[in-house]
């Protein structure tokens, strides 16, 4: 073990050179990857934007086990990152823990909420976006059944299920509605392949329009859709340019907002609650020239008409995480 | 007669396969456009430079050692147990099972018993395939990397839909209690007057790790049952001969492996989540057959490969957070050298043997 030994001798040489760059802003991005096509890229593009404005740099890491989360959490914080950012719910538990031992760093958390004096927690309404996107499912729609193909199965994704299926139901009350989940496990963010054979099960019963709300699994989903020849819906970020003229259209919930908003307040921010719904323009449905020929002008008008009561507060969609039940689709 | 003397054979042809690992990791690492002496500098401050750096290479050397054993004790009975990491897993759920039912009154108890539930769990996944093995002739090495899966499987199924606390989001059970909190190094060595890292992970676990060492080195070399194992491993129609069940044998051994592996989850469950989540390994099973084999299944030899191992994985993460080297090829490195002393290890000792009995001719 000599080689220990040469190697402790270069350590006291080069002790001092790591974690130089002190109060850079970190993301941390959860398992299903950065480049998910979906929520992480959205976390993603939020950070490039602030890099690209401010030109200056971030640091970020994407996890590859659950067991890293508090590492990679108080790694940054050691270092003296600030703010650190991280997108999913799944790092609640590890961020009660590490939020107390920083009290001077601030620390956000998208998609669920941690109570501590320096987190700020970031909520999307997803069920409203959704809703809006169920509408313009059921209108295009011609065999009056659509699918919906969720990732993990958690309160979360019920919640896009369940604002999906009121907002078709709303256009057709007699369409049916099918609601397959991919898995049990954060494993589920990440499986095109089961993604695949799960649209192919839908269509198979009739689905002619597929909502994937399952990160990178939603990445399979679309491409079987437009193979089979159906429309599909993306999520989270635009992801009409996939397959143009395929995708229906993309329930957009600007996570790269929540990022680059984070970034930008800076280690000064506001902590605390924040929920972003159609009203603040958090969720929304995408409209651009790989779908335009899709969305036809009454559509367009319909949706816009639901999203303006939505955000006066005419229209409640239900939330299924509110009570746990959806009083239009069982699981 | 030895073909060469035991200094070359536990020190040299270890050392020789490393510089060769590293040299080739250099290149890979020049090959993609990066600088690797920065990329030493970087792994080595980051793994030894601080007590933080180094409350992570022992905790991850905590389970390398457990692990490292488990399979080292197989190997003395020449049986090749690559379900570490299942079983691992396995006594991740006794520990998780002994932490959240059971009131401990305080941490001491509670580590003994969830060393205990977390060994029996270990030993009992090791217990189906070491059975196939000794009655059956199935051979150890696919049943135990079959039992690998199953245990993720298991593992799902009981995170996901029972020891999951209401509410939660997340596949992975509470939060232990207080009283369980297993000492950090931090804590052990702040009366002594030592200051050391709060926030890394090392832990109390690491002294039983130590204690596991001395008493491997004990059962294989200086008990009966020790004896009887080795000759097994040596000779099977011997040990028969002298009147040694292999069955009993083939049991014996990967019960004790099985519980060795086990026990690593009061490192990583216990001592430093305080839950169990899935994937709570992180491949420490598979590391522990490269540490075994490196350190020559000898638990002083386990002992220093698995600080070794330690320093890598932590070192990897340090240069993953820091560099725009892919993670991938971080696992790439660490790949060369499990390659260089593990499954090419008579690349380096047949020249070398060659080299000594030539030195040797030319003396006499």
């Amino acid at each position: 073990m000599t080689f220990m030994k040469s190697l402790l001798g270069a350590a006291a040489a080069s002790a001092l050179m790591a974690g130089a760059a002190a109060a850079e802003p970190a993301m941390i991005y959860d398992l299903g990857g950065k480049f998910d096509k979906s929520f992480n890229e959205a976390a993603f593009g939020g950070a490039e934007r602030w890099a690209k404005e401010t030109g200056e740099s971030f640091r970020e890491i994407e996890l590859q086990s659950e067991a890293q989360r508090e590492q990679a959490l108080r790694r940054f914080a050691e270092a003296g990152s600030n703010p650190i950012v991280m997108a999913g719910f799944a790092f609640a538990d590890a961020l009660g823990q590490v939020a107390a031992d920083y009290p001077d760093t601030k620390f956000v958390i998208i998609d669920m909420v941690v109570d501590a004096p320096n987190v700020r927690s970031v909520v999307f309404n997803e069920n409203e976006g959704s809703y809006l996107v169920g509408m313009l499912a059921a209108m295009a729609s011609k065999t009056d059944t659509v699918g919906f193909v969720g990732g993990m199965d958690i309160p979360l994704i019920r919640k896009f299920a369940c604002g999906y299926a009121e907002g078709v139901l709303a256009v057709k009350p007699e369409a049916k509605v099918i609601a397959n989940m991919t898995g049990t496990t954060p494993a589920a963010w990440n499986d095109p392949v089961k993604g695949s054979e799960l649209t192919k099960a839908q269509i198979s019963q009739g689905a002619d329009v597929v909502y994937a709300a399952a990160g990178g699994t939603g990445v399979g989903v679309l491409q079987t859709a437009a193979d089979e020849n159906i429309l599909s819906i993306g999520v989270d970020s635009n992801q009409n340019y996939l397959h143009p003229g395929k995708v229906l259209t993309s329930m957009l919930k600007r996570v790269d907002n929540a990022v680059y908003d984070a970034f930008k307040d800076g280690p000064e921010m506001e902590t605390g609650f924040q929920v972003m719904g159609v009203a603040n323009g958090g969720v929304g449905y995408a409209l651009d020239d790989y779908n335009a020929p899709l969305v036809s002008d009454e559509m367009k008008a319909a949706v816009d008409a639901a999203a303006a009561k939505i955000a006066s507060g005419e229209l409640k969609v239900h939330d299924y995480m509110a009570d746990d039940s959806c009083p239009v689709l069982s699981f | 007669m030895d073909r060469m003397p035991k200094w070359a054979d536990v020190v040299l042809i270890p050392l020789i396969s490393l510089i060769l690992a590293a040299i080739l990791s250099a290149l890979v690492i020049l090959g993609i456009g990066e600088d690797p002496v920065a990329a030493v500098k970087m792994m080595v401050s980051g793994a030894l430079g601080s007590t933080y750096g180094w409350g992570y290479t022992l905790y991850y050397a905590t389970n390398f050692m457990f692990t490292g054993l488990a399979v080292a004790v197989a190997f003395h009975a020449r049986l090749f147990n690559i379900g570490g990491e299942g079983q691992a897993m396995l006594g991740g759920l006794g520990v998780a099972i002994a932490c959240l039912y059971v009131p401990w009154p305080h941490w001491t108890l509670a580590l003994g018993g969830a060393a205990v539930l977390a060994a029996l769990f270990g030993a009992a996944w090791a217990a189906i395939p070491a059975w196939l093995q000794a009655k059956r002739g199935s051979h150890i090495v696919i049943t135990t990397i079959m039992f690998n899966f199953i245990a993720s499987a298991v593992l799902n199924y009981v995170l996901v839909n029972v020891m999951r606390p209401q509410g939660s989001m997340d596949p992975a059970t509470a939060r232990f209690s207080e009283t369980v909190h297993l000492p950090t190094l931090h804590e052990l060595l702040a009366p002594i007057g030592i200051s050391f890292s709060k926030a890394a992970p090392a832990n109390v676990s690491l002294l039983v790790a130590v204690a596991a060492c001395v008493l491997v080195w004990l059962l294989i070399w200086r008990t009966r049952l020790g004896y009887e194992i080795r000759a097994y491993g040596h000779s099977e129609t011997g040990a028969l001969y002298a009147g040694i069940s292999p069955v009993r044998i083939t049991m014996i051994a990967m019960l004790i492996s099985g519980g060795l592996a086990g026990c690593m989850a009061i490192n990583n469950v216990m001592g430093e989540a305080e839950r169990l989540v899935l994937n709570a390994t992180e491949g420490a099973g598979f590391i522990g057959i490269a540490v075994a084999l490196m350190g020559r299944s000898h638990p002083f030899g386990v002992f220093l490969s698995a600080i070794l191992f330690g320093f890598l994985y932590q070192g990897g993460a340090e240069l993953a957070l820091w560099t725009s080297i892919p993670r991938e090829l971080i696992v790439v490195i660490q790949a060369l050298v499990i390659l260089f002393t593990g499954a090419l290890d008579n690349m380096v000792r047949m020249p070398l043997e060659k080299l000594f009995l030539s030195l040797r001719k030319g003396r006499a």
